[in-house]
């Protein structure tokens, strides 16, 4: 039997029952050889590329923080002059790295229009540095830098709509994606490489370490996010926000508890009290998005 | 050790060096019986330490961090987590 050579070797060094690796591998199996990688500071910098040593097969050139954007836009200008249109380029960067600090790269990136395919993985923190709040927080979580506690329901605003923010650029292509569903998210890769301009995938990666949950649940987590509809599998081709087209709707929406009581972050709203009222309000929230993307859901 | 020019690592896929499955505690062992080849181990695995074989998959212990994704996510229950024992 003839196998296909893994683009992302073993040896690196992600926590057990990390999501970052599974999206990676997912995306370079979509990319191909024939692809050049940009990435910015993040666990996944730190876990696949500890000199003297790399976990990548493709080549990779490491960024500052806020930058891969930048660095992917220099990299995909050379190639065009040389020529070499066949060649993908794929921007990483962590949230941290995309909703905050490298925002006013990959806004430069996405309005030049190159033809870049941007991959923000998302574990909703700043796991790399000890799992600090991020823009990408959802309210009530837990953190280091956002910690519950008698007067705090932990992270206090909104988690940031980086999707629709890029997409407001008017490119040809912005998707979230995430691991549980793995055809629907090599899919939109092979969508996203094949536009002629820049494309971004917001993939959302469970992470056990900064979630508190148990290394198994990894991929069940990142299922259970979709089925409570706390992240919707979306896809959409331009800037009107009105044609985002839903690729995953579950066959019955699960309460958002069903998602929070299996992690740590969360705990702080079932002990020692059940916080009904911060749970309302998220599942609120979701109800309101969901309505918005003109899902209704079967009761 | 030295620095090449541009620190540039010119070794791709070295990290096989490291052999992380010293970091196990738990080792998944595939029953191959119950096993239907639908391959989704290999796809969920963040180590991309399984690979296909004639007869199913299998798994490379020397990078098996024993995350238990694999036994978790198989649809045919095919893969049991034991007590890793050296
Ligand atoms: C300019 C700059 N500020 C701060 C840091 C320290 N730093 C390194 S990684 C990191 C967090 C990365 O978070 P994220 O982008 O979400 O990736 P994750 O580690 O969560 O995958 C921080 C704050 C840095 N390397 N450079
Ligand atoms: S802290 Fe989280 S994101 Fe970072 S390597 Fe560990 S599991 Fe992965
Ligand atoms: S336990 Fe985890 S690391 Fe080991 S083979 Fe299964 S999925 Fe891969
Ligand atoms: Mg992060």
């Amino acid at each position: 039997m003839t196998e296909e050579k893994e683009l992302f070797a073993c040896g690196h060094r992600a926590c057990a029952g990390c999501s970052e690796p599974i999206a990676v591998r997912m995306i370079l199996e979509e990319a191909g050889p024939n692809t050049i990688g940009t990435i910015c500071t993040g666990c996944l910098e730190v876990v696949s590329t500890g000199w003297p040593e790399t976990a990548w097969e493709i080549p990779l050139i490491h960024a500052a923080f806020e930058n891969s954007a930048s660095v992917a836009s220099g990299v995909e200008v050379a190639l065009r002059q040389l020529g070499r249109d066949d060649t993908h380029v794929i921007a990483f960067a962590g949230d941290g790295g995309t909703f905050d600090i490298g925002l006013q790269a990959l806004s430069g990136m996405l309005e030049r229009g190159h033809k870049i395919l941007y991959v923000c993985l998302d574990n909703e923190a700043y796991m790399n540095t000890g799992i600090q709040r991020c823009s990408s927080t959802p309210l009530g979580t837990s953190t280091t830098t956002s910690p519950a506690g008698t007067y705090s329901i932990g992270e206090d605003r909104q988690k940031k709509p980086i999707g629709a923010i890029c997409a407001a650029h008017c490119i040809p292509y912005t998707a979230t994606a995430t691991i549980a569903y793995p055809q629907d998210l090599k899919k939109k890769v092979r969508k996203a490489l094949a536009v002629n301009g820049p494309s971004f995938l917001h993939v959302l990666v469970p992470c056990p370490t900064g979630w508190r949950f148990s290394s198994e649940e990894t991929v069940e987590l990142a299922r259970l996010a979709v089925e409570t509809g706390i992240f919707v599998l979306w896809e959409l081709e331009g800037g009107n926000l009105q044609n985002i087209k839903v690729t995953k709707k579950p066959k019955t929406w699960r309460p958002v508890e069903d998602y929070l009581k299996q992690q740590g972050r969360y705990k702080h709203l079932f002990k020692p009290k059940k916080r009904q009222d911060v749970i309302e309000k998220i599942q609120q929230d979701v109800d309101q998005k969901l309505i918005e993307l003109g899902i209704t859901k079967e009761t | 050790m030295k620095i090449t020019i541009g620190a540039i690592n010119d070794k791709p896929g070295s990290s096989k060096n490291y052999k992380t499955g010293s970091w196990r505690t738990l080792k998944p062992v595939i029953n191959l019986e119950k096993c239907k080849k639908c391959w989704l181990c290999k796809q969920l695995c963040p180590e991309g330490c399984i690979t296909k074989k004639e007869e199913g998959p299998q798994i490379n212990y020397d990078y098996c961090k024993g995350c238990g994704i694999c036994a978790h996510e198989c649809t045919f229950d095919a893969i049991i987590m034991e007590l890793e024992e050296r």
